[in-house]
C-alpha cells in the first residue's frame, strides 16, 4: 500500500514537472533566446487550458461548446489560441524596451483572469469547466495516470528536440545575436521586430500547450486553479535557476523548483492548521528570496547557456562581475 | 441621469481614485527616470504602507490621518532597505534583471503582509460615512483629504525638485546620468533619496486607497497596472504628467462603468496603456520613451 502511494505520488509529481518544463521551455524561447520579458505566463497557460477544455468537452447548454473534439485538436487549438493572444501584444510592445512588455504582459494575464472569472457563457465563471476527457482515461486509476505521464513526457521530448534544434540552427544564432546586440543584428539585415514577434508567439504557444496538458490531467479547471502570480513566478524561477538560454537547464530547473515547492508543502501540511495557512505565504516568500539569491550569486543558473570555444570562459568571467 | 448624478457618482470618485493613482505613478515615474527600470513591486509596497498605517491605528489608537506620516516614513525606510539588499548589486547588469528582481520583491512583500496581517479584508474605522452636500455635489471628508493630500505632497515634491540642491541633482541624474556623475553629483545619495520619495508616496497611495475603500493584501497588485498606465500616459519622467495621467486613468475607470460591465473596470487602464504605447509612447507631456 505504502509503496503504491509513493509510486502514485511520484507519477503525479513527474507529470507536473513535465508540464512546468514545457512552460519553462516556452519561456526560454522568449527570454533565453530572444531576451523578451513575459510576466503573463499564467495568462497564456489559462488560455490554453480553457481552449482545450472547451474544444474537447461534450456539449454544455450553459456555455459555449463544448465541441466534443478529439483531445489532439484541443491541444492544437490551445496552442493557436495562446499564439493568437500573444500576437497583438507582441506587435505593440516588442519594439519598445523590455519593461513595457513586462507591464503589458502582466496586464494581459490580469484581463484574462477577469474574463475567466466573469464570463459564464465562455468559461462557466467560478464553477469552471469539469468533465474534461483524459486520453486513456478509461483505464484504471493508476494505469491512466501512468499512461498520461508517458504522453506528457513524449510531448515534452518532442518540444525539447524541436526547440533544441532551433537553438543550434541559424534561427537560434540569429535570435541570440538580436538579443545581445540589436543594432548589429539590424545592420546585418535581420528583421528584428518580426523575429522577436516570432519568438514571443512560439513561446506563448508552448505555454498554451502546457495549459492544455494540465487541464486534461486535472480533468477540470476553475479560476482558482490559476494563481496568476504564483504560476508565472514559479516558471520564472525555474528558468533562471536552471539556466536561461539552456533548454536542458529549463527542464532541470522545472524539476528542482517543483520538487522543492511540493516537498515544502508536505512539510508545512504537518503543522497545526493555524500555522499551515501562514506557512503557505512563507513558502512564497522563500521562493521570492530564492530568485534574489540566484540572481545575485549564480545568474547563469545551474546549467549555463552553451557557447562555443574559448568564448565560454570570457562569457562567464564577465557575467560574474 | 442628470449632470449632478454624473459628477457625484462617477467624476468625484474618479478624481479621488485618480489622486491615489497619481501618488503611486509619481514614484514609478521617478524610479523610471532616475534608475531607468520599471519597478514592479510598487503596488505591493503601497499595500505595505497601508498596513503599516493600520498597525499604527490599532496599536497606538490614533486616527488614520495621524498614522499617515508613520506609514510614509516606515515604507520609505523599507524601500531604501530593499534597494540596498536586493537591487544595489544588480546595477551594473542589464536593467531588465532588476525588473525581474522587483517581480520577486513584489511576491516577498506581499507574503510578509499576508503572514503578519492575514488575507481578510480590514478597515481603518468602522461605520458608514455619509457624504456632505455642497450645493448638490456630494463629497465625503476623506475624499477631500485624499485630493488635498495628493496636491500638497506632489506640490512639495515639485518645489523640492526645482528649488533644492538635491532636487536639482535628481533631475540632472534623470536627464543625463553621465554628465551628472561628471559634475560631481553623488549617485548613491540620489538613489537613496529617490527611494525615500517613491516609497513615501507609495505608502500615501496605499493609505488613501485603504482609507477610501478597504484594505486587502492584493489591493496594491491591482493598482500596478493603472499606476503604470498613468505614468506612461503623462510621459515617463514627468511628475506633473504622472498626476495628470493618474487623474485621467481614475476618471476613465469610473466612467467605463457606463459602457462596460463593472468587472472590467481594470481593463480600462490596460486599454489606455496599450493605446498610448501604440500612438504616442512619449506620453501627453513628452516624457522619455526609454
Amino acid at each position: 500500500m505504502e509503496f503504491l502511494g509513493l509510486v502514485n505520488y511520484g507519477v503525479f509529481m513527474a507529470t507536473f514537472i513535465a508540464i512546468y518544463a514545457l512552460l519553462a521551455l516556452g519561456l526560454n524561447i522568449q527570454w533565453g533566446y530572444a531576451g523578451l520579458f513575459n510576466a503573463g505566463i499564467a495568462g497564456f497557460f489559462a488560455v490554453g487550458a480553457y481552449t482545450s477544455a472547451i474544444l474537447s468537452t461534450p456539449d454544455d447548454p450553459g456555455r459555449i461548446g463544448g465541441f466534443d473534439l478529439h483531445f489532439l485538436l484541443g491541444w492544437i487549438g490551445a496552442m493557436l489560441a495562446a499564439a493568437l493572444v500573444a500576437w497583438p501584444i507582441g506587435k505593440i510592445c516588442l519594439r519598445f524596451r523590455s519593461d513595457y512588455l513586462a507591464i503589458a504582459s502582466i496586464g494581459v494575464a490580469e484581463i484574462i483572469r477577469l474574463v475567466i472569472k466573469s464570463e459564464p457563457g465562455l468559461t462557466n465563471s467560478a464553477r469552471g469547466i469539469s468533465g474534461v476527457p483524459r486520453p486513456m482515461g478509461d483505464l484504471g486509476y493508476m494505469e491512466s495516470q501512468i499512461a498520461y505521464l508517458i504522453m506528457v513526457l513524449a510531448v515534452l521530448l518532442v518540444a525539447y528536440l524541436l526547440v533544441e534544434r532551433q537553438f543550434n540552427a541559424p534561427w537560434g544564432r540569429m535570435m541570440r545575436a538580436i538579443r545581445d546586440n540589436e543594432g548589429a543584428a539590424n545592420a546585418m539585415g535581420k528583421d528584428v521586430e518580426f523575429r522577436r514577434l516570432e519568438a514571443f508567439i512560439f513561446g506563448s504557444a508552448l505555454m498554451g500547450l502546457g495549459g492544455a496538458l494540465f487541464v486534461h490531467f486535472n480533468r477540470s479547471i476553475t479560476p482558482e486553479a490559476i494563481d496568476p502570480m504564483v504560476a508565472t513566478f514559479l516558471v520564472w524561477i525555474m528558468l533562471i535557476l536552471g539556466g536561461s538560454g539552456n533548454n536542458r537547464g529549463a527542464i532541470l530547473g522545472a524539476a528542482v523548483v517543483w520538487i522543492i515547492w511540493s516537498v515544502s508543502e508536505i512539510a508545512t501540511d504537518q503543522l497545526p492548521a493555524e500555522y499551515a495557512i501562514k506557512a503557505k505565504y512563507i513558502r512564497l516568500f522563500l521562493i521570492g528570496l530564492m530568485l534574489q539569491l540566484v540572481l545575485r550569486f549564480r545568474p547563469e543558473g545551474l546549467l549555463p547557456e552553451p557557447l562555443r570555444g574559448d568564448l565560454r570562459t570570457a562569457k562567464s568571467g564577465s557575467d560574474r562581475k | 441621469m442628470d449632470l449632478f448624478d454624473l459628477i457625484n457618482f462617477y467624476v468625484i470618485p474618479g478624481i479621488v481614485l485618480g489622486s491615489i493613482y497619481a501618488l503611486g505613478a509619481v514614484g514609478i515615474t521617478l524610479i523610471f527616470a532616475i534608475m531607468r527600470y520599471a519597478h514592479l513591486a510598487h503596488g505591493d509596497l503601497a499595500t505595505l504602507g497601508a498596513f503599516i498605517a493600520l498597525a499604527a491605528v490599532t496599536s497606538l489608537g490614533i486616527s488614520p490621518m495621524a498614522a499617515l506620516p508613520i506609514a510614509i516614513i516606515g515604507t520609505a525606510g523599507v524601500a531604501v532597505g530593499i534597494d540596498k539588499l536586493f537591487y544595489e548589486h544588480l546595477r551594473e547588469r542589464p536593467k531588465i534583471v532588476t525588473v525581474m528582481a522587483s517581480l520577486g520583491i513584489a511576491l516577498m512583500v506581499r507574503s510578509v503582509i499576508q503572514v503578519v496581517w492575514g488575507v481578510d479584508t480590514q478597515t481603518y474605522s468602522r461605520g458608514i460615512v455619509r457624504p456632505e452636500d455642497y450645493f448638490g455635489f456630494r463629497i465625503r471628508d476623506r475624499e477631500f483629504y485624499t485630493v488635498i493630500a495628493m496636491l500638497v505632497l506632489v506640490g512639495g515634491l515639485q518645489l523640492f525638485l526645482t528649488r533644492s540642491k538635491w532636487g536639482k541633482a535628481m533631475r540632472a541624474m534623470s536627464d543625463n546620468p553621465n554628465l551628472a556623475l561628471l559634475s560631481g553629483i553623488d549617485n548613491k545619495k540620489v538613489v537613496i533619496l529617490t527611494w525615500m520619495i517613491a516609497g513615501g508616496l507609495c505608502a500615501a497611495a496605499g493609505f488613501f486607497l485603504g482609507f477610501n475603500t478597504e484594505l486587502k493584501s492584493m489591493m496594491g497588485w491591482h493598482m500596478l497596472l493603472p499606476m503604470f498606465a498613468a505614468a506612461i500616459l503623462g510621459g515617463v519622467g514627468r511628475v506633473e504628467g504622472a498626476v495628470l495621467g493618474g487623474l485621467i486613468v481614475g476618471i476613465a475607470e469610473e466612467l467605463s462603468v457606463l459602457v462596460l460591465p463593472s468587472e472590467y473596470k481594470a481593463a480600462m487602464a490596460f486599454a489606455i496603456l496599450l493605446f498610448m504605447l501604440l500612438v504616442r509612447p512619449t506620453g501627453l507631456l513628452r516624457g522619455k520613451v526609454l
